[in-house]
């Protein structure tokens, strides 16, 4: 198949990727896209050839975008657009999760200092203050008392950009020392692990140290059904372990790195991923020869001489 | 293997043989982060900043 990569940066993860994709004998079309351009009426050249087109853009404003685009061209697209304007945006997520039923840290979101302030005192303290948009732990703020909230609200606010006046505040989860992360396909889990640190964040970006987790059915079911409630594709689902037992889902990832839970489990994480590709293409092709089947029969049964009734 | 020359300090940057445009390496001698901009022939840019919606 042929396959477009759209990239800014080439992390391990697209490494191993393209490895196991050019092993494969599959054609590979690297778009960085800082340089290309996306109009209104075609594809970047040679993105419109390409079987399909892996989103593995490092910005989160250029992976909704160039989603976007590639869903207007009519290329097949990995992640869809759709989920990937709901993984980008806390907001979103948590709003697709509580819809679907999902089990997810209480949230409250506020448009002023001072309302977040009162949203920050009502859920009391430690809570947490993320950026809508993020990753990797940045700019994640676990409060703990009334004065170190007035102050980084204060930052926020001067941080100008409009973003940083969307509050969103979350209750605190106490977990056991770690957070689990699952590797889902349309749903299905590929590898799970469990990142533990002595911080409150415990992103691998962070430094956690990592282990294979043994899924269980609960945590299984949770990822498929958090996959669901945001569109599907390739995500990285993260959950924390309840004190009282059961699972919550903060996040759902849709450009999600995969380098550590490779290091740490014993699958081989890309090519689980390169072939649920080929059988997501093979499938679209079914269809899309159905499709033809369909309309050619259609065709067929418009140009045919009408029986004459007795 | 394949170097190229850091574009801050000027020491030689050894690529690995399987250096992809778009990679990231660092300068062993001014800890520069480097992007691998060519690879035949090897040429390294300075890297980006992180920007804020850089992620997963």
């Amino acid at each position: 198949m042929e396959v477009g990569l759209l990239y800014s940066r080439i992390r391990p993860d697209e490494k191993l990727l393209l490895s196991e994709l050019r092993e494969r004998g599959h054609e590979v079309h690297k778009v960085d896209v800082r340089k290309a351009t996306f109009g209104l009426d075609a594809p970047p050249e040679p993105l419109g050839d390409c079987d399909v087109v892996l989103d593995r853009c490092l910005a989160t404003s250029r992976s909704k975008y160039a989603s976007r685009f590639m869903a207007h061209y009519d290329v097949p697209v990995v992640n869809s657009p759709e989920t990937a304007k709901t993984c980008s945006d806390k907001v979103e997520t948590s709003l697709a999760l509580a819809e679907a039923g999902i089990p997810t840290p209480e949230t409250t979101v506020a448009f002023t200092k001072e309302s977040a302030l009162d949203a920050i005192e009502a859920f009391g303290y430690p809570c947490v203050l993320k950026p809508v948009v993020g990753s990797w732990g940045r700019l994640m703020a676990k409060l703990e008392s009334r004065s170190a909230a007035e102050a980084v609200l204060e930052h926020k606010e001067t941080l100008g950009h409009y973003e940083h006046s969307v509050f969103y505040v979350q209750q605190f989860v106490q977990k056991p020392g770690r957070d689990l992360r699952v590797l889902t396909v349309d749903g299905e889990p590929i590898a799970a692990m469990s990142r533990t640190s002595d911080h409150w964040l415990t992103n691998a970006a962070t430094g956690a140290e990592t282990a294979s987790f043994d899924l269980d059915p609960e945590v299984e079911k949770l990822a498929k059904q958090a996959s669901d409630a945001v569109g599907g594709g390739l995500l990285g689902v993260d959950l924390m372990e309840l004190e009282n037992g059961g699972y919550t889902v903060h996040e759902v990832n849709h450009t999600v790195e995969f380098k550590a839970l490779n290091a740490a489990v014993d699958v081989n994480v890309a090519a689980k991923v390169v072939d649920w590709l080929e059988a997501k293409v093979a499938a679209e092709a079914a269809d899309d020869a159905e499709a033809d089947d369909t309309d050619a029969d259609d065709a067929d049964a418009d140009t045919a001489p009408a029986e004459v009734g007795q | 293997m394949t170097e190229a020359d850091c574009v801050t300090c000027g020491a030689a940057v050894a690529l690995p043989d399987d250096a992809e445009v778009g990679e990231i390496v660092d300068c062993g001698g001014c800890g520069t982060e480097l992007e691998v901009v060519g690879v035949d022939p090897a040429e390294l840019a300075e890297a980006p900043d992180l920007a804020e919606d850089w992620g997963e």
